[in-house]
């Protein structure tokens, strides 16, 4: 899978996933248990808005020296026998990879959920050489047993299936005969998956920090799958955005805090490693271990007006709290990162051409901003976008004229006013019974769904009145 | 204390009983009230569909409309959200940058006024009924006003408040976006209608006179008798007229 994920236009997508009520409501109850635990997982680090302020700190810092810490990490892996592999592209990331699988005459290679992977379209490129690859992470296993459907949430991929469609898939495609208890479900995922981790030659992983000083990797999971895939292979590839890294344990600590609050409600999740080469002598883990950062187009972002969005550490709070995300489900955009933060940075990665509309599909709410851990200020960077896509004039001649037309209005106080006289008589013609029943795109667009009263006649005008008062005190 | 009154370009146009609302609660707690005749509009619609430097004018319209008063008040926590933003639009700009921060410290929500310069909650109102209050995004999240309105409303003599649930929940106005993603936006204000027929309340209040029309547009489209009022409407419910002139009865 590549970025993108759906190549129909952004109302399309929207219209699918308006009418999925089945994805809806699960998406919708997703958000609403995800929201209260996550605010009580909050309140028991103490003061969470402290926590984020250092959360945002630490991001902040490692991006201004990304240079230095990506250096330092590099050294310290390969000091300890690692490869440490730097990919401009997704092409050179997948390609690096690939040749490492043929290299080590790999058949059967698993791995844990990763965005990146997706990002490089790995799976395709690995698939493509005669690989088995096998997905570890059971949200994501689901996915690939349902021919690859796409993820739809960047901690949850399969947020939008419930048990019942899961159930299905697993009887049609891997003869499954149980019940949908999500116990025996599970359970018959994992051993089919035990297999598959002791044949794999290859183990694939993400990586949630990269941690400088000692060249090693921080893995967060929840169903210990990563540990594995990581550990039983004798090869280790590890992928990571080139953003993803913290100096030293200690900024790690706090982030790994933030991000499993923030992701799915808990103190801490299940698993949380940090791995790296085995050391000479050891005698469990993998005994080759690569490192792959990726670039693909990040260090245009670096030090852009949209640096901030580099601050993410993919938790998907934003995801969970937006009323669009949760009414569009995560196809709708697109893009293998949906939600607000998807919103921001699949049009940095994708280009304006494919993903102009993203930045539009908010309401500009605040709730992403608001519970983004490390103070992305989602919004006002959705903001932005909007305004490079006008400065691009890539909206419609309609919008600009509209918006033209409203700014000058809007603000003259002579044409305001002489506004105001006309748009009561003008509002009459295309009302009934004093409610307004047609008239141009934007207003259409409004009583599709609702009424709209007249705007009142200029003598009733809130000024008007503020005048006539002030007339009467004078007299 | 001297105040001026910042209408809002929708409480002009479409709900001037709001405004005169506004003003009459104000008045009853001794403010004196101007309204500047140059003001127009914050210039939130055409900034947020990313036509900078034409909501700019708007926004150098406004700075100048307000720059002898001592206060602005206005009746909706998004349009002072947004002169709250102007500091940062114009930062670096050596005509505008200072004027903006002015607008900014002088500038406050009507509720947030009351009970944060005036230091006073209970503004003698009463007014018999179950409501439930729709707190706006923009109000709650960008201005950083939560508290104020339950404030207020909690002193209202006879006034039974109704928790809604999802409160955080956007209503789906947006602005212009109500109006250029209609799909989505409709399915959002069906929601909030939903979780406000569930409170059982009859008023539904909000300081936010767009996330207003939105949902009252909503609700009476779907025929749900539920009555929409601003809470400067609800506030300006009192037995004793004591008004300053002024009053419209
Ligand atoms: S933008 Fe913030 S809230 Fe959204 S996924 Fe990234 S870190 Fe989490």
């Amino acid at each position: 899978m590549s970025l993108q994920t759906d190549k129909r236009d952004f109302s399309e997508r929207t219209l699918d996933g308006l009418g999925d009520s089945f994805m809806r409501n699960a998406v919708g109850s997703a958000q609403d248990s995800l929201k209260t635990r996550r605010l009580s997982a909050a309140t028991t680090l103490g003061d969470w808005e402290q926590w984020r302020n250092v959360g945002q700190l630490i991001r902040q810092h490692t991006l201004q020296n990304l240079d230095y810490y990506l250096e330092q990490l590099a050294d310290n892996v390969e000091k300890q026998g690692g490869h440490v592999y730097f990919a401009a592209t997704k092409e050179e990331a997948s390609s690096y990879i690939r040749d490492v699988v043929v290299r080590k005459q790999a058949t059967k290679v698993v791995k844990s959920k990763s965005m990146v992977t997706e990002e490089i379209e790995l799976n395709r490129v690995l698939i493509e050489a005669g690989c088995e690859l096998i997905e570890t992470d059971l949200g994501e296993y689901i996915l690939q047993m349902d021919d690859w459907d796409p993820p739809s949430h960047i901690v949850a991929p399969a947020l939008h299936k419930d048990r019942r469609q899961i159930q299905r898939v697993f009887s049609e495609k891997l003869g499954y005969t149980g019940d949908e208890t999500p116990e025996n479900l599970a359970g018959f995922a994992r051993t089919v998956l035990r297999q598959k981790f002791l044949e794999a030659e290859v183990g694939i992983t993400g990586c949630n920090f990269a941690i400088a000083n000692l060249g090693a990797i921080n893995l967060v999971t929840n169903e210990g799958n990563g540990d594995l895939t990581a550990a039983i292979p004798k090869t280790h590839i590890a992928v990571m955005g080139m953003e993803r890294i913290v100096p030293t344990l200690e900024e790690m600590e706090v982030l790994d805090n933030l991000l499993c609050r923030s992701a799915v409600g808990q103190k801490l999740t299940s698993y949380i490693t940090v791995m790296g080469p085995s050391a000479a002598g050891e005698t469990d883990g993998p005994e080759e271990f690569h490192l792959v950062v990726v670039d693909n187009g990040r260090s245009d972002i670096l030090g852009s007006e949209f640096n901030e969005a580099l601050q993410c550490i993919r938790c998907g709070a934003c995801l969970n709290v937006c009323p669009i995300y949760r009414h569009i489900g995560g196809h709708a955009y697109g893009s293998i990162y949906p939600g607000p933060i998807g919103a921001v940075i699949t049009p940095l990665l994708g280009g304006y051409d494919d993903y102009k509309e993203l930045p539009f599909a908010s309401s500009l709410c605040g709730a992403c901003t608001d519970v983004c851990p490390v103070k992305i200020p989602l919004h006002e960077q959705l903001i932005m976008h909007r305004q490079n896509i006008v400065q691009q004039r890539r909206t419609g001649a309609g919008d600009r004229l509209q918006m033209k037309a409203a700014s000058r209005l809007l603000s003259s106080p002579a044409l305001f006013g002489r506004s105001l006289r006309f748009a009561h008589s003008a509002s009459r013609l295309m009302s009934k019974r004093g409610r307004i029943v047609r008239g141009p795109a934007l207003i259409h667009g409004w009583i599709h769904a609702r009424d709209l009263k007249q705007p009142v006649k200029q003598q009733d005008s809130f000024r008007a009145w503020m005048e006539k008062r002030k007339g009467g005190a004078e007299q | 204390m001297k105040v001026s009154i910042f209408s809002t370009c929708l409480v002009d146009l479409m709900t001037p009983d709001v405004g005169i609302a506004m003003v009459e609660v104000l008045e009853r707690l001794g403010c004196e009230i101007d309204f500047p005749a140059s003001q127009v509009c914050c210039g939130q619609p055409t900034y947020n569909s990313g036509y900078l430097k034409d909501s700019k004018l708007a926004m150098q319209n406004m700075m100048l409309a307000f720059e002898h008063s001592d206060y602005v008040v206005g009746p909706s926590g998004s349009c002072i959200a947004m002169f709250h933003e102007y500091p940062k639009i114009f930062k670096g700009d050596p005509q505008w940058e200072l004027k903006a921060v002015a607008l900014k410290e002088k500038s406050y929500e009507f509720t947030q006024f009351i009970v944060k310069v005036l230091g006073v909650t209970d503004v003698g109102a009463s007014l018999e009924g179950t409501a439930t209050y729709h707190r706006s995004c923009h109000m709650t999240r960008l201005l950083g006003e939560k508290e104020t309105p339950y404030q207020l409303l909690e002193q209202v003599k006879g006034l039974q408040l109704e928790p809604l649930k999802n409160s955080d929940n956007c209503c789906g106005f947006g602005g212009t976006f109500s109006v250029k993603m209609p799909e989505i936006s409709e399915q959002m204000v069906d929601e909030k209608c939903g979780c406000i027929k569930d409170t059982g309340a009859d008023i539904l209040i909000s300081a936010d006179m767009g996330c207003l029309l939105n949902i009252g547009g909503r609700l009476s489209r779907k025929g749900e008798p539920v009555r929409i009022m601003h809470i400067a409407e609800v506030l300006n419910q009192h037995q004793s007229v004591v008004s300053r002139g002024g009053s419209r009865t």
